[in-house]
């Protein structure tokens, strides 16, 4: 839990009073000088009404530079990041032609399979030229290839599951399987710090949706009980069935599921559970299979497993893992299956030597290497993070680590100044993040080495002193202090 | 006792004396229809005491008691859910053909080479060389995937190059990629329409914009397949009492060659009812793209309509363009209200940069070879002309769509017997003559109701003996098949 300190949370509220007030002014100035001046859109009703995008003109335009910065270069430990400037005070950017080689702390990368790679890349070129890079048909006409259908057995195999399904976007995963399975009359009991896509499944399926607090079992045990006793909302009829989704981790806090707890009550209240390893899959657990191979949930337990290829796998796409029924069920029904171009050949094997290289079946031992290496950095960094004084959260062992910035003013500065010392940072404010908690998010990947990470630290900590975000006291060295008490006894 | 009886008579006349005051008195006394009144007040009193002494007395609430912990218990172990799938039956174990080869025009099923109709490779440009080298290049620099959303160091330059080419070739000002052809259009709408907001639609779109419209949670008005009469009807009622016009957006989406009728949007009437009734125009030009219009600018060159005057075009790259992704086209206002409100662009991925690249020489090679779009247009002409004598088939698409849709011409009455009918020709094709062609199949939570059939996608790269080929086939199939019947 994020526990504000009170100046800070007061500066804040000044800081968005401030800027809304300004807002509002400068909206007043611009309502007068649109009189003079009349458009051509008599009879029609704006695009955007007048608050609707307040938000994006007075407040987000002021720090656009920090958001949407380009690349040059594959999104490695290294990468350009293209220079922009802006003639008009940050209304629009333009690209230059100037780069800057900086460090690469934003990129979802976790196993380093981002940029070229010695196994991956001539495998994916060779399907390149056989299959080609896409098929223009869906997956029931005539977009299934040999290589869709080893793709679903080697998915299947990593998961631990007897079947499983690969879409070409995971987004689309997410927003067309929820209404497959649920309908008029089911539950939908979902974390209050989901995902979009997971929202806007729910939304599209028409079944009901209450939320509980994040990651709090206790919460979820209260909730499902209250609502199997009152039944559908109005008529009181009994659900027709209940699922409880949860992330594996959850990629604003950084934090992971409490999952053994959750199981065990879904399976004591009968509701299905869906498990979205959107980032944990191949980033966490000894092999690298996900959250319940790290908290030791058996895979049988949880209904259905969802997950991209996106974050540890270096390619596009998700996956839903099941039953055989389960499978063979949204093969039939599902839009994404039905309606949608397949997954992309090449991606599809790029997806396949990484799990053969995470598996070691390539030969070689670099899948247990990257996997000990992204572990080690994890927690290293973020040891090395709580030392410094910063507020850190998240779990050990989960490579997202967000750290809090709160006032608006501190976002545009701590990204400013990390990348004039060549630190590509991200930064998260509202509306991804709730109002007040904004943060800086790292995220740590297998290709940074040691020495990466002690630059990175002292970048950080230099601009942390800069711009004042300390909020705890550092840690004084241990080391003296144990030396006095060995002299003392 | 005598000084009892005689306390007890004062006191019997002290209140009588009171009693006469009271009912004497001249203030209590009232005339009310020529009759005198007396002692009015004491009884108003006396009602006014009863009255406070009724208002002060707690209603009747039947006592709230909420469920024990035990009770909930009960109803908890009672409750048995609903199975997760209903219970699989025989048509849902259909597995698709795998292909062993790339899907061009010909392909490779269990060691036979078939003729591929069911790839939407308008215009053969899968396997051009130019895109294999262009693909080639980006995957050596770039790797595979982009391992970020478009905010977070998920922009390449590919993408900005792929975004410009694109509003260069159609003509607008700027244009945004998605990274998957199916999230373009159910992430638009809603980006755009909001609660309240009427929006009409033609009832044959596909699941992708069914869906966005869901999701946007406006007022939907469905208009008969491509009838411009009854978009009108609708249109009229919908406008003339509104008055609020200055707040409410309106907005028609319609799909320029349908998917699941192969029909084509008479775009001029379209427009003209559109600024008649002053309504925006969202067009989806997945299938259009590349294919219509003398130089493939679409559905806007095909009827000479000015791209400025359609508001917003969305178009999936996994047709003609031979990749996948897809990008919508506007003015800058509606491009930049997308990329910071638009979900499927903001939470999600981008795409691959190889993508992005083979979309820019895709569009390379159409603008520098216009005549595979008369290649194709020629192949659509053979194919209707080959198919007009069909027994037991006709042909319901538009003749200048790329999909020719074959529609029973006497239904067996229902959807699964004509489901089941088509599937036996389509299997009959693939094995006996190697043919490859697809059956329409619908998803349940799809809306649309118009009836199945077979499409065939016809490409640029289909020589004439495939198409020569494939009339011969469907004329034997159909007659063998029905024949049966």
């Amino acid at each position: 839990m994020i526990t504000i300190p009170y100046l800070t949370a007061l500066t804040t509220y000044f800081s968005y009073g401030l800027l809304f007030a300004f807002g509002q002014l400068r909206d007043f100035f611009r309502k007068i000088l649109d009189w003079w001046s009349k458009s051509n859109l008599q009879g029609y009703a704006p695009i955007c009404l007048g608050l609707e995008d307040f938000y994006i003109r007075r407040l987000y335009l002021r720090i656009q530079d920090c958001f949407n910065r380009p690349i040059s270069s594959s999104p490695d430990a290294w990468f350009d990041v293209v220079e922009r400037i802006s003639n008009d005070n940050n209304k629009t950017l333009k690209r230059t032609t100037r780069v800057t080689r900086c460090l690469n702390l934003g990129s979802y990368n976790y196993l380093g399979f981002a940029a070229a790679d010695e196994y991956c890349t001539p495998r994916v070129i060779e399907s390149l030229k056989q299959f080609y890079p896409s098929t223009c048909s869906t997956r029931v006409d005539g977009g299934t290839t040999t290589l869709h259908a080893e793709l679903e057995e080697c998915v299947a195999n990593f998961v631990g599951k007897p079947a499983a399904v690969v879409f070409g976007m995971g987004y689309v995963t997410n927003s067309a399987i929820l209404p497959v399975l649920m309908g008029k009359g089911s539950l939908i009991i979902s974390d209050s710090l989901n995902h979009n896509s997971i929202v806007n499944g729910a939304r599209g399926s028409g079944a009901t949706i209450r939320v509980f607090q994040h990651n709090t079992p206790s919460h979820l045990e209260k909730v499902l009980r209250e609502q199997i006793a009152e039944g559908q909302p109005r008529t009181h009829r009994p659900w027709k069935k209940i699922m409880v989704v949860v992330e594996g981790i959850y990629s604003m806090e950084g934090e992971l599921c409490k999952l053994p707890e959750i199981v065990s009550i879904c399976k004591k209240y009968k509701a299905y559970v869906y498990l979205d390893e959107a980032h944990s899959i191949g980033a966490v657990g000894k092999t690298g299979r996900g959250v319940c191979e790290l908290l030791g949930v058996d895979t049988a337990d949880v209904d259905i497993m969802m997950g991209t290829f996106t974050k540890s796998f270096g390619s596009c796409g998700g996956y839903i893992a099941g039953s055989k029924e389960l499978i063979q069920y949204l093969k039939y029904t599902c839009p994404a299956h039905l309606y949608a171009t397949s997954i992309s050949p090449p991606a599809a094997q790029q997806i396949i030597s990484s799990i053969k290289v995470i598996l070691g079946e390539d030969g070689s031992s670099r899948g247990a290497q990257k996997l000990a290496k992204i572990r080690e950095n994890s927690n290293f960094f973020r040891s090395e993070l709580q030392k410094m004084g910063f507020e850190v959260l998240g779990d050990n062992d989960s490579p997202v680590m967000p750290i809090m910035l709160y006032n608006p003013a501190k976002i545009p500065a701590f990204s400013r100044e990390c990348l004039r010392r060549n630190v590509a940072v991200v930064t998260v404010a509202f509306p991804a993040t709730p109002l007040l908690l904004a943060r800086a998010r790292i995220c740590i990947s297998a290709a940074h080495t040691r020495e990466d990470l002690v630059k990175a630290l002292e970048v950080i900590s230099s601009v942390g002193d800069l711009v004042g975000i300390k909020y705890f006291p550092a840690e004084p060295k241990k080391q003296q202090l144990e030396g006095e008490r060995v002299k003392l006894e | 006792m005598d000084t009892m009886f005689s306390a007890f008579e004062t006191m019997a006349k002290f209140v009588s004396d009171w009693g006469t005051l009271a009912f004497d008195t001249p203030y209590a006394r009232a005339v009310v229809f020529g009759v005198p009144i007396r002692g009015h007040l004491l009884v108003e009193g006396l009602l006014l005491v009863v009255i406070l002494f009724l208002l002060s007395q707690k209603s009747y609430k039947p006592p709230k008691r909420p469920l024990t912990k035990k009770e909930v218990d009960e109803l908890c172990d009672e409750w048995v859910p609903e199975p997760l799938i209903p219970s699989i039956t025989e048509d849902m174990k259909y597995e698709p053909p795998v292909l062993e080869s790339a899907a061009g025009p010909h392909a490779v099923i269990n060691g036979k080479e078939v003729v591929n109709f069911t790839s939407a490779n308008y215009l053969g440009l899968l396997g051009h060389d130019k895109l294999q080298d262009s693909c080639i290049k980006a995957l050596e620099k770039y790797g595979v995937g982009s391992c970020g959303p478009r905010g977070f160091y998920g922009t390449i330059d590919v993408h900005l190059d792929c975004e410009a080419r694109i509003a260069k070739f159609l003509g607008t000002s700027d244009s945004i990629l998605y990274s998957y052809g199916l999230s373009t259009m159910f992430s638009t709408i809603p980006a755009f329409c909001k609660k309240g907001d009427v929006i009409v639609v033609d009832e044959g779109v596909h699941w992708g914009i069914q869906n966005g419209l869901h999701l946007s949670r406006s007022t939907i008005i469905y208009f008969k397949h491509n009838d411009m009469k009854s978009l009108e009807s609708i249109l009229e009622n919908a406008t003339h009492d509104n008055k609020r016009a200055k707040k409410l957006r309106r907005y028609i989406i319609v799909e320029a060659v349908y998917q699941n009728s192969g029909q084509i949007a008479p775009l001029d009437e379209i427009i003209k009812l559109k600024e008649k009734y002053r309504f925006r125009v969202i067009l989806d030009e997945s299938n259009s793209f590349g294919v219509l219009g003398s130089s493939g600018r679409g559905l806007t060159e095909h009827f000479n309509v000015p791209i400025e005057k359609v508001d917003i075009v969305t178009a999936a790259m996994g047709h003609a363009l031979a990749t996948e992704g897809g990008f919508c086209t506007g003015s800058s206002r509606v491009i930049d209200h997308q990329r910071l409100s638009s979900s499927g662009y903001v939470f999600s991925a981008s795409l691959p940069p190889y993508l992005a690249s083979a979309a820019i020489t895709a569009i390379d090679v159409l603008e520098g070879h216009p005549d595979l779009i008369t290649k194709l247009k020629a192949n659509i002409a053979t194919l209707h002309k080959g198919l007009s004598d069909l027994q037991g088939l006709e042909i319901v698409s538009h003749p200048e769509s790329p999909i020719v849709f074959l529609r029973l011409k006497r239904s067996t009455g229902s959807t699964k017997g004509d489901l089941q009918l088509l599937e036996d020709i389509a299997d009959h094709l693939l094995k006996e003559h190697s043919i490859f062609v697809a059956t329409s199949k619908r998803s349940t939570v799809d809306k649309c109701k118009l009836p199945a059939g077979i499409r065939l996608f016809i490409s640029a790269a289909h020589t004439e003996s495939d198409l020569g080929k494939a009339c011969e086939s469907l004329k034997r199939a159909t007659a063998l098949v029905l024949a049966g019947q």
